[in-house]
């Protein structure tokens, strides 16, 4: 199958600044995979180059094996909902799916008005009338509504409260058990990870910090509990994500290719949850030394 | 049929936590050969989960005998879980109520009697597999 995005050597520069540096993925298809890391660390810039809304500065990106935004074909194939879930504020629900019908070649008319029934939007109402996530279903409507292959969506319940979150991830669910469709989104909070998404991306400081479907990387990572311990005599193929002493004990979240057998460690199972902090925890780590490093300069 | 439900804070991955499910309903009887467990769609649905997750819980219980997959129509329960080892719980209880009385007149709390069981339950686990 082909990839949904792949890139190589990815990036992207604002005059001095990389928002997005060095990236290079390949996401399988048939995956909800969540992009996951702290406001500022390239989310959107990496999703804004996936819909061909941003050009790269290095590398390239190639989306369900095409250029991204390439023509009329590529557009179709790809449903983008920006951060906010953005509607025309004066136009009514019905004018949507009648903006949705015109504006897309392949539109599901059947499928687009049997969710807004579902979901009980009045077809007369003003968008700017809805509630926050009333206007975030009737956003998903129209993306959904031209039947892409991929869903791009960047931080799609955010700004909603726990209840419409807990109601757009159940619709986005169900719509990726019905049809055939692969999903990215984007997201500072980890909480909904863990159910919905099964291939994640973690993203800090412009970077990739790990990549992968979520079992494989739950397997291949371990909490480890012990004795207090020098980090240098831990033996090779334990890579250290993040480590915590006191003064007897040390706690450490490891990758690792097989079992840890040192019987001197309680090993225990990662939640999604732990994996994703200790990344960002690791290369907040980094920053923080790099950026002592260049004042004793 | 039965609904599951997802415990957000067990640190049990979702997956196991439907198969969890499925076989502690097997084990109490709720769940008979025959039964149709809930359809991907509607379990992905209800509980806003990834439905491959759905999916990979069914396949485990598959493997496990537990169940099998009719195309296009759904799962369905095609083992037995109390293995005839109901009648066998009964006395095994009593002899757990005594040990935990003992436990009790020994001075351990809830927690320290929970702790006690469950190091000595992995531990003897540990050893079997080893």
């Amino acid at each position: 199958m082909t990839a949904v995005i792949e890139t190589e050597g990815l990036g992207k520069r604002y005059r001095k600044l990389w928002a997005l540096a060095d990236c290079t993925l390949s996401i399988p298809a048939g995956h909800v995979v969540g992009l996951v890391g702290p406001n500022g660390a390239g989310k959107t810039t990496l999703l804004s180059l996936a819909t061909g809304m941003l050009a790269p500065t290095t590398g390239t990106i190639r989306v369900l094996g095409g250029r991204p935004a390439a023509g009329p074909a590529q557009l179709a194939r790809v449903g983008y909902l920006a951060q906010e879930a953005p509607v025309y504020a004066g136009l009514s629900v019905a004018d949507h799916l009648r903006l949705g019908a015109h504006l897309n070649p392949g539109w599901d008319a059947a499928l687009a008005r049997r969710r807004i029934d579902q979901l009980d939007l009045d077809p007369g109402r003003r968008a700017g009338k809805l509630s926050g996530g009333q206007s975030a279903q009737l956003a998903l409507t129209l993306a959904l509504g031209k039947r892409p292959e991929l869903l791009i969506l960047d931080e799609p319940v955010a700004s909603l409260d726990p209840l419409a979150r807990r109601e757009f991830l159940q619709d986005l669910m169900e719509t990726v058990a019905e049809q055939q469709v692969s999903v990215v989104l984007s997201s500072h909070l980890i909480s909904d990870l863990e159910r919905v998404c099964d291939y994640v991306i973690v993203l800090v400081d412009s970077r990739v910090r790990v990549a992968g479907p979520a079992d494989e990387l739950l397997a291949a990572h371990h909490l480890l509990s012990g004795p207090r311990r020098d980090m240098a005599t831990l033996p090779d193929g334990l890579e250290v994500i993040s480590a915590s002493h006191t003064d007897r004990q040390s706690t450490l979240l490891v990758r690792s290719g097989g079992p840890v057998l040192d019987p001197a460690w309680a090993v225990s199972e990662v939640g999604l949850e732990d994996l994703v902090l200790a990344y960002m925890k690791q290369a907040a780590g980094r920053g923080h030394r790099q950026r002592h490093l260049e004042v004793q300069k | 049929m039965i609904e599951f439900h997802l415990d957000g804070r067990s640190g049990v991955a979702p997956y196991m936590q439907l198969i969890h499910q499925v076989r502690h309903a097997l084990r109490l009887g709720l769940l008979r050969e025959g039964d149709q467990l809930p359809t991907v769609k509607d379990v992905a649905a209800g509980l806003a989960i990834n439905p491959n997750t759905v999916l990979k819980a069914y396949r485990e219980l598959e493997y496990e005998g537990l169940a099998a997959a009719r195309p296009g129509i759904g799962t369905f329960v095609t083992g037995t879980l109390d293995g005839g080892s109901l009648a066998a719980h009964g006395p095994l209880r009593a002899d757990l109520r005594r040990w935990m009385a003992k436990a009790r007149r020994a001075g351990l709390d809830d927690e320290s009697i929970e702790a006690l069981f469950l190091s000595t339950f992995r531990s003897a686990s540990e050893e079997n597999i080893a």
